[in-house]
């Protein structure tokens, strides 16, 4: 249990609790989508402090999560050749494939480069014409404008070596497909600001309105948190399911135009498959016909795929909210950030690892296996 | 990686044709591109992500928002030593080459 003292402004952390204690009457079960939020929850110990009867379930907002086992198997063996230089984010260097990871990769040998931004991957391309550059392109529609600008960079000033292996996903789709399994227990959202910073909210109000869903974009800070969670719990009270913004200082409804211009220009929409959970209908972007030649996925040949996920590791069901990471028979025994058997327990944005960091000494109820891993 | 971390432009340049600036995000100085904010000026304050102005915050906000991710160690996991990091969780030895951070040799 957190303190309130712990928090930037104590009274209004104060106020919001008690409004939302006031609210509440029945339990509610409330995903918030984006690992941003599901970290800052669990190390403020958030959901703690809410009345017992509503649950946050922790959904599938982490890229480094989602992206596909055969995306980071395509990555190792590219990031393998001899001649590639291969940069990526910071996160992804654990990553488990099916049988290595960036991490490893380096060690053997391979020219892995860790960037801060996919910019500074272009400018390694412009200073290195003779070697192919790929730039691991993953995430949400936070990081997919940068990641446009890049290719466009790229293409405007002829910079030819470079290409982008592309695995990104949006978050529109993911909830519509959450919302249509049987297994969905979900009766709420609190939608991923930085995602709206740059795509806005015309997305949400239909689906809102098809699953009779409130949605209520929120930012990442504990306050913000829990601002989004009573008006999610005001909404679901009054029967009420709309679209709300309760992080207007980052979102405006219109999003960023540029960036959603840049994003029409350089991608375009197709069905992707997300870790652990299956093929979602439109729920990734690749480069359009116009880029698709910095496309590494055309430029290299990657043979002999033998994708093999770990049997013990049910990150799917983590990610899909059907379990709690510590309700997973491996989390802390076989699967440990140190010998991670999923994704989610290396990321920073990862529910295992949250749950590792600041929850590894509860105890549990055991969760019975799901039957269904997919939502797609 | 998906933090998006508020940032003062401080200087404002430009690369191959694209709207440049030195941005600070609390004592770590980055390059940030503009084009997606392309009203920024000096001294103004924006949410970056990856290298990105994202949308333009205000001071007093954007400064609260820096004083909690310095305090929760945020800063250190976006900008810190990322190849030390990995090796100390996975108990290894970090891979040769590694030694120097910002290589973008």
């Amino acid at each position: 249990m957190k303190y309130l003292t712990e928090f930037s402004d104590p009274a209004l952390a104060k106020r919001l609790l008690d409004d939302i204690h006031q609210a509440a009457t029945r339990p509610w079960a409330i995903m918030e989508v984006c690992g941003g939020q599901t970290h800052s929850i669990i190390r403020h110990g958030l959901d703690q402090l809410l009345p017992a009867g509503i649950e946050l379930i922790h959904g599938p907002g982490c890229p480094v999560c989602v992206t596909p086992l055969e995306t980071i198997d395509k990555a190792h063996q590219i990031a393998a050749r001899p001649d590639v230089i291969f940069c990526s984010f910071g996160d992804m260097l654990r990553v488990p494939g099916s049988d290595t990871d960036l991490f490893q990769v380096k060690s053997a040998g391979g020219d892995v480069r860790v960037v801060y931004s996919p910019m500074d991957a272009l400018t390694i391309a412009q200073r290195n014409p003779s070697r192919p550059v790929v730039f691991f392109g993953i995430g949400f529609e936070t990081t997919a404008p940068p990641n446009a600008m890049t290719v466009y960079q790229a293409k405007k000033l002829g910079i030819d070596n470079f290409s982008l292996l592309v695995s990104h996903v949006r978050v529109p789709p993911a909830i519509d497909a959450i919302m249509s399994s049987p297994t969905c227990r979900v009766q709420a959202f609190l939608a991923a600001g930085h995602v709206c910073t740059v795509m806005g909210t015309g997305e949400y109000p239909a689906l809102a309105a098809r699953h009779r869903v409130p949605i209520v974009v929120t930012g990442f800070e504990p306050l913000d948190i829990l601002e989004g969670i009573r008006r999610t719990v005001r909404q679901l009270e009054a029967g009420r399911h709309e679209v709300e913004n309760a992080y207007p200082r980052a979102v405006r409804n219109e999003g960023n135009p540029a960036a959603l211009a840049m994003l029409r220009d350089v991608f375009e929409v197709v069905d992707r498959p997300w870790r652990g959970i299956g093929t979602i209908p439109g729920s990734g972007w690749r480069l359009s016909d116009e880029y698709r030649e910095y496309d590494a996925e055309h430029r290299f040949a990657v043979a002999d795929l033998r994708v093999s996920e770990s049997d013990a590791c049910r990150s799917g069901e983590v990610l899909q909210g059907l379990i709690k990471p510590h309700q997973c028979e491996a989390f802390g025994q076989q699967c440990t950030p140190r010998s991670p058997l999923g994704a989610t327990m290396v990321s920073s944005e990862g529910a295992c690892a949250a749950y590792y960091l600041y929850r590894r000494l509860e105890v549990p109820a055991q969760a019975p296996r799901a039957q269904v891993t997919s939502v797609g | 990686m998906c933090l998006a971390v508020p940032g003062k432009v401080m200087e404002i340049f430009e690369r191959d044709g694209t709207r440049m600036a030195y941005v600070d995000f609390g004592g770590v100085r980055k390059e940030a591109c503009l084009e997606y904010v392309p009203d920024m000026q000096a001294g103004d304050y924006a949410i970056v992500h990856v290298g990105f102005a994202l949308q333009r915050l205000d001071e007093a906000t954007a400064l609260a928002t820096l004083r909690l991710f310095r305090e929760l160690g945020e800063l250190d996991l976006e900008f810190g030593d990322h190849w030390g990091r990995a090796a100390e969780d996975a108990g290894l030895p970090r891979p040769a080459g590694t030694e120097q951070k910002g290589d973008l040799s």
